[in-house]
């Protein structure tokens, strides 16, 4: 018995229920006669879109910087990058990785001011991290509104200058990733490229992880003073970390924008990052320690769930938003349970 | 000089801020009258919002950003005595009994789950708003109308959930103009200020005279007062002032409740459990010697505060008159913060003075921020999201120079001892 109690323990109370969570959903859709095919695609898209904005929390989670609440910052830059590559008119390829390319330049360039800012406040990272993030997305509010787009794709149709509050990608790049080798198999659609490329940018974080800068990070992020003892510059270290979730953020919205369809300007940045941010702790993830597997797992335990949900929401309250509601409440939930697992019982 | 010094440095942020305020009205080309009454108006609406953020700070929990939770409590009680279809000031008493009894649960779990991530209690209360907004939502979305069957006219056509905004016109200023004998009491400015002026002077009088207090504040405090309640009716006839006599409307009993509740919290503060609450909030470890009990005397805090935001948010909507009912709690935690650290407070320590002067710079900048940009970009859109990230900018602030102070202190401590130790 006690046995069996360990191993829950050991596999998190909270994805057991996730996952009889997903079942429930699953059968409750079949009974409906819901296209379940159409559903399980769907999923592989939203778990495709949405994998790289889990990944970008691993760093910072790497270094003890806890979750990046400030991702904020790294998605504004992703849009900056992904408007200019729409303002040049850049199409197809050469406009999905002109834009994963500026992304990740804006991302690391912004990172590392971010990350000098967060090694100034070592221990409350994740509060100050969040009002800066909110911060800076109001700061753009008022550049997106000044901003000297020209390209009518981005700005207003009718009002001359300031970008969209959300700019369609359709005729430049959309679902380039999705679309590239991608196959049926019994009606379910597999995005090949979109899961390449996710993958592949999974990989070269593991890769980066298992190098000699990698492990360092992880001894920062176990034991800063440890660290410091064997000559390692923690700051530095930090900054890394710091600065690669930054930039893995602003490659994220656009990975994600290409399949979404939208970029979501103005205050749509503002709640990004709390979906990443339960997906990698639903994953099994701690603030302490946390593994790739986490990110590929929780990611898509979180978005099936939340794919599948929608249209059984609907259906038991058509035209509502319960499946929104719903994510609030998930998302938020998962992060206070994992905030009240590391805070401890500390008198 | 010191002195000057010294004031200046310790009172940075509102002169800052006071200084932005004064540019904003200059180039927010609106009369002062104009502006004063919406300052009035805000004030009226925020402040015991703002106050309940006090008590978890002298208890060294930071800022409570789940007073989103009490905020949203209020609001229960008010969709309650709506669908029970009160009016007047019966309606606001009885939401007030509601919200308090729901902010007393949410105030107790919400300091069961702080108590369980000590030191990290600022970032859990805000996802604790986060979270019970979900919750929030799906009970008067889904569970009203979808599980609990309720007839009124809040409800969406559908029959399930409440609409967006629900109008609150039978009790709107139940409490600011509360009648007694056929009196107004939300009344113009002049006999606002003579009436508050009477008001502080008796009940200065009286505790001077009970205490023996004469000192020469004191009474320079009761000369203000007789000053100010001699001009009022003078000033009252100048003709000039007349539009900001007539414009400005002063709520005598809401502003009284929040006199109350000042004095209650300073005399809270010197009761035996107010002082736990400061010794918990000094040291935890030497309060747990000390034999209080540290868990119990947080999660009270956290009732208290919780508690007084669930009468701030319906003092808010008794005076708006509509209730915004998905999206009207959900940046109270941030627009307080703001304004108590705005008016000097800190995460270490916050004063009543604090929040209302906090209260009033605030909204102060809330009120003419859009003006002043229509008139300098042309556009108002370019002053709301000035003020947010002038909002979320203080805030990040304030927190950084707070981890700055405390570890300078820890580095001082450090040096301290290892000099001792040599």
């Amino acid at each position: 018995m006690d046995n069996i109690r360990r191993k829950i323990r050991e596999f998190g109370m909270p994805r057991i229920i996730i996952i009889a969570f997903i079942f429930v959903i699953l059968i409750g859709a079949m009974l409906e006669g819901q296209d379940m095919a159409a559903l399980i695609s769907d999923s592989l898209v939203r778990v495709g879109q949405n994998m790289i904005l889990a990944l970008a929390m691993l760093p910072a989670i790497l270094v003890g910087a806890g979750l990046n609440m400030g991702l904020a910052i790294g998605i504004v830059c992703g849009l900056l990058a992904g408007l200019l590559s729409i303002q040049w008119g850049l199409m197809s390829w050469s406009g999905i990785l002109m834009a994963c390319l500026l992304a990740l330049v804006f991302g690391s360039i912004v990172g590392v001011g971010y990350g000098k800012l967060l090694n100034l406040v070592r221990g409350s990272e994740m509060l100050i991290g969040n009002y800066l993030g909110s911060s800076v997305v109001y700061l753009m509010c008022m550049f997106w509104f000044a901003a000297p787009f020209t390209n009518p794709t981005i700005i207003w149709p009718m009002g001359g200058t300031g970008v969209r509050t959300t700019v369609p990608v359709s005729e430049y790049y959309e679902k380039v990733f999705n679309r590239f080798l991608a196959f049926k198999i019994g009606g379910v659609t597999i995005p090949t490229g979109l899961f390449l490329f996710v993958f592949l940018m999974c990989f070269l974080v593991y890769l980066f992880t298992k190098s000699k800068s990698g492990i360092t990070l992880r001894v920062v992020g176990n034991n800063p003073s440890y660290a410091a003892m064997f000559g390692v510059n923690v700051n530095r270290a930090r900054l890394i970390g710091i600065a690669l979730s930054t930039a893995l953020g602003s490659l994220g919205i656009v990975v994600y924008a290409q399949s979404y369809g939208f970029y979501q300007t103005y205050e749509g940045p503002l709640t990004m990052a709390f979906t990443p941010m339960a997906a990698i702790l639903l994953g099994g993830a701690t603030m302490r320690s946390v593994k790739i597997r986490h990110v590929i797992i929780g990611t898509f335990l979180i978005q099936t769930l939340l794919t599948t949900a929608l249209p059984v929401s609907n259906q038991l309250f058509p035209e509502s938003n319960l499946s929104e509601v719903f994510r609030i409440i998930i998302s938020n939930g998962i992060i206070l349970y994992a905030l009240s697992q590391a805070g401890g019982n500390e008198k | 000089m010191r002195k000057i010094q010294k004031f200046f440095v310790s009172n940075a942020v509102p002169l800052l801020f006071t200084i932005i305020c004064i540019i904003g009205v200059f180039f927010s080309g609106t009369p002062i009258s104009t502006i004063l009454a919406d300052l009035v108006n805000r004030f009226d609406r925020n402040s015991l919002l703002v106050l309940s953020l006090i008590i978890p700070v002298t208890c060294g929990m930071g800022m409570n950003f789940g007073i989103v939770l009490g905020a949203m409590c209020g609001q229960l009680g008010l969709i309650t005595v709506t669908i029970l279809k009160m009016s007047g000031i019966s309606a606001i008493l009885m939401a007030a009994l509601f919200g308090s009894l729901a902010a007393v649960l949410c105030g107790f779990l919400s300091g069961k789950i702080l108590n369980r991530t000590k030191g990290q209690e600022m970032i859990t209360s805000m996802i604790v708003g986060y979270f019970s907004n979900g919750i929030y939502q799906f009970i008067f979305l889904f569970a009203i109308g979808g599980i609990i069957k309720v007839n009124s006219d809040i409800i969406l056509t559908g029959g399930v959930g409440i609409k967006n905004t629900v109008a609150l016109d039978s009790m709107q200023y139940a409490l600011d103009n509360l009648n007694i004998f056929g009196l107004n009491t939300r009344v113009n400015l002049f006999t606002g200020v003579f009436f508050f002026a009477a008001f502080f002077l008796v009940v200065l009088l009286i505790s001077s005279l009970i205490h023996k207090n004469w000192t020469r504040r004191r009474l320079a405090e009761l000369v203000i007062c007789a000053v100010l309640m001699a001009a009022s009716p003078i000033a009252a006839k100048v003709p000039q002032l007349l539009v900001a006599n007539l414009l400005i409307r002063i709520p005598i009993p809401t502003f009284l409740l929040v006199i109350l509740v000042c004095y209650l919290i300073q005399k809270f503060m010197k009761t035996k459990l107010g002082q736990d609450m400061r010794a918990v909030g000094h040291d935890r470890q030497v309060a747990a010697a000390a034999g209080i009990n540290v868990n119990r005397v947080r999660i009270i805090s956290v009732i208290i505060s919780t508690v007084i935001a669930a009468w701030g948010q319906v003092i808010f909507y008794q005076n708006l008159g509509t209730m915004d009912a998905y999206y009207g709690h959900e940046k109270v935690g941030t627009f307080c913060v703001a304004a108590i650290l705005i008016g000097g407070a800190s995460v270490k320590k916050a004063t009543i003075g604090q929040a209302i002067l906090g209260t009033v710079l605030f909204h102060l900048l809330f009120t003419v921020s859009p003006l002043a940009a229509q008139h300098i970009f042309n556009n108002s859109m370019v002053g709301g999201y000035f003020r947010m990230t002038l909002c979320y900018a203080v805030i990040a602030v304030a927190l950084m120079l707070h981890v700055w102070e405390t570890r300078a202190k820890a580095r001082d401590l450090q040096s301290q001892v290892s000099q001792a130790i040599r």
